[in-house]
C-alpha cells in the first residue's frame, strides 16, 4: 500500500471524469431528480418521508454499482489494467484509488439528494443529517465495491450491465422497501439477512425515525462497511498479474 | 552477474490448449537492439508477455536482468508497450503520462522528455482518444519510456507509421541502446530487421534463427533478410 499511488489513481479517475461532463452532470443530478419525481408521485410529504430514506441509499448504490463495474471492465478490456499490473503499483492501491474517487462523487451526489429532500421535498428527519449522509455514502461505496468485484466476472459490457438486475435488484426487492422484512417467509427473510443493502436501508430508516443513534444503526454501519471492504479485497484478488 | 539482459531457457507456453511457444531458448546481450521477427500469430507477443512476466507459462525459465521474470523489483526496470495501445483514451497524452510517471515514481520532467522523444510534443494536450492511429501508438510507446527502464520490450511499435516516423523511432531505439538500454523489438516487417544488432526469427512458436543480420545473410547466402528468412523456413520444413 502506498498512499501516493492511491491518490495518483484517484486523481487520474477524476480527471477522466472531468473530460466527460455529461456523465458528471448525470452522476450528480440523477438521484436528486429521482427523489423529486418520487415526491410528486406520492403527492404526500408523509408517504414520501416513509420511503425516501431507503431510496437515498438505494439510488446511489445502484448508480455506483453500474459506474464502477463499467469503468473497471473498461480498464480490463482496454488492457490498461494489464499495463498497470506490469508496473510497480499494488492492487489495493488501485482499488482504494477507485474507492476514493467514487467516494468523493458519492458525497456530492448524496449531499445534494438529501439536501433537496430535507429542505424542499419535506422529508421529516428525526435523527442527524450527518448520520444520514454517512450511511448513504457508505451505501454508495458498497455499490461501488460490489460493482468492482462482479465486473471481474463479466467479459463484455452487455454482461456487466446485466449484473445490475442480477446483483442489485434482488437486494432492492428484499431490503424491506416493498414489504417489511418481518413479514417475509423464512427463505426470503434469510436472503434479506445476508444482503448488505438490507442493513443500510434499515439504518437509514431508523435514522429518519428516531433522534438517538442506537446500537442497531451502529451495527448496521459496521456490517455495510465490512461488506464494502470485503468486496474490495475480493476485487483485488480478481486482478491478476499473470494471465493465460 | 550475467552479462545478458535476458536469458530464456526451454520456454513453453500453452494458450487455449495450443502450444504457442515451443521450447524456445535464447539470450540477448545488454545495450543492444534485438529484433523479434516473424509472421503475425507466430508467438512473438506471447514470448514478450513471458519476458514481462504477465504470461502464465507451462515450462522453462525466463531470467530478466538477473531476476526471474515477473519479480516485483523488475516492474520499475522494464518498459513494456503492447501492440494495441493500452493508454486511457479519455485523458490527454500529458495527463495519461503523468499518471504512469507517478506509478513509476519517475520525476515529473520525464513526461516532457518522453513526449519529445516520440515526437508528440505538439499533441500532448490532446485527448488520447482523438489521436490518429500512429500518434496513439507513439503515445503508447511513450509510456514505456517513462522512468528510463533498463529493458524495453516493444511489441510492434512502428506499425501504421509512415517511413519518416519509422526512421525516427529506429534512430531513437539506437540512441537508447547507445545509452545502455537493452531493447527487444518485435516486427513483422523485414526491412526493419537490418537495423537490429541481433535477430530472433520466429515461426510457429519456434526459433528459426538467433544471429546478427549480416551473419544471417552470409550463412544463408542470400541477398536480403527476407530471402534469408524464406531460406530458413524452407530448410526447417
Amino acid at each position: 500500500m502506498n498512499p501516493a499511488l492511491t491518490l495518483a489513481t484517484t486523481r487520474r479517475i477524476l480527471t477522466q471524469l472531468r473530460h466527460d461532463p455529461r456523465t458528471v452532470v448525470m452522476l450528480v443530478l440523477v438521484p436528486t431528480l429521482l427523489m423529486i419525481l418520487l415526491r410528486y408521485v406520492f403527492d404526500s410529504a408523509a408517504m414520501f418521508s416513509r420511503v425516501a430514506p431507503a431510496l437515498l441509499g438505494v439510488f446511489p448504490f445502484l448508480i455506483m454499482f453500474l459506474i464502477a463495474s463499467i469503468t473497471t471492465l473498461r480498464e480490463r478490456t482496454t488492457a490498461t489494467l494489464e499495463r498497470l499490473m506490469t508496473l510497480p503499483i499494488g492492487r489495493l492501491d488501485l482499488l482504494f484509488g477507485y474507492a476514493l474517487a467514487f467516494g468523493a462523487i458519492a458525497v456530492v451526489q448524496v449531499t445534494l439528494a438529501a439536501g433537496v429532500s430535507l429542505w424542499w421535498l419535506g422529508l421529516d428527519l428525526a435523527g442527524s443529517v450527518a448520520m444520514l449522509l454517512v450511511i448513504a455514502v457508505l451505501d454508495a461505496l458498497l455499490g461501488m465495491a460490489l460493482g468492482l468485484f462482479v465486473s471481474a466476472f463479466a467479459r463484455t459490457e452487455f454482461q456487466a450491465i446485466q449484473f445490475m438486475p442480477v446483483f442489485v435488484l434482488p437486494q432492492i426487492l428484499l431490503c424491506g422497501l416493498f414489504v417489511p422484512r418481518e413479514q417475509m417467509g423464512w427463505l426470503l427473510r434469510w436472503l434479506s439477512d445476508v444482503m448488505p443493502l438490507s442493513y443500510a436501508v434499515e439504518a437509514l430508516t431508523r435514522v429518519t425515525a428516531s433522534a438517538t443513534v442506537d446500537a442497531v444503526i451502529l451495527r448496521n454501519l459496521v456490517v455495510v462497511g465490512c461488506c464494502a471492504l470485503l468486496a474490495l479485497v475480493l476485487g483485488a484478488a480478481t486482478l491478476r498479474r499473470r494471465t493465460p | 552477474m550475467t552479462n545478458s539482459a535476458l536469458t530464456v531457457t526451454g520456454l513453453r507456453v500453452r494458450r487455449g490448449g495450443r502450444l504457442v511457444v515451443r521450447d524456445v531458448s535464447f539470450e540477448i546481450p545488454r545495450g543492444a537492439v534485438t529484433g523479434l521477427l516473424g509472421p503475425s500469430g507466430c508467438g512473438k507477443t506471447t514470448l514478450m508477455r513471458a519476458v514481462v512476466g504477465v504470461q502464465i507459462v507451462e515450462g522453462g525459465d525466463v531470467t530478466v536482468l538477473g531476476l526471474p521474470a515477473g519479480s516485483p523489483p523488475l516492474r520499475r526496470r522494464i518498459g513494456y508497450a503492447t501492440q494495441n495501445p493500452a493508454i486511457y483514451a479519455d485523458l490527454t497524452v500529458r495527463e495519461a503520462l503523468r499518471y504512469f510517471a507517478a506509478v513509476l515514481r519517475a520525476p515529473a520532467s520525464d513526461v516532457d522528455r518522453v513526449v519529445a522523444e516520440v515526437g508528440l510534443a505538439e499533441h500532448a494536450g490532446k485527448l488520447v482518444g482523438s489521436l490518429s492511429g500512429g500518434q496513439h501508438n507513439r503515445a503508447n510507446l511513450a509510456v514505456a519510456l517513462l522512468g528510463e527502464p533498463e529493458l524495453l520490450v516493444l511489441d510492434e511499435p512502428t506499425v501504421g507509421l509512415d517511413p519518416v516516423l519509422r526512421d525516427e523511432l529506429w534512430a531513437l531505439f539506437r540512441r537508447l541502446a547507445d545509452g545502455g538500454a537493452t531493447l527487444l523489438v518485435s516486427s513483422h516487417v523485414m526491412d526493419e530487421a537490418a537495423r537490429c544488432d541481433r535477430l530472433l526469427l520466429m515461426r510457429e512458436g519456434t526459433l528459426l534463427a538467433d544471429d546478427a543480420p549480416r551473419a544471417l545473410q552470409e550463412r544463408t547466402g542470400t541477398a536480403d533478410l527476407e530471402q534469408a528468412f524464406l531460406h530458413l523456413v524452407r530448410a526447417a520444413s
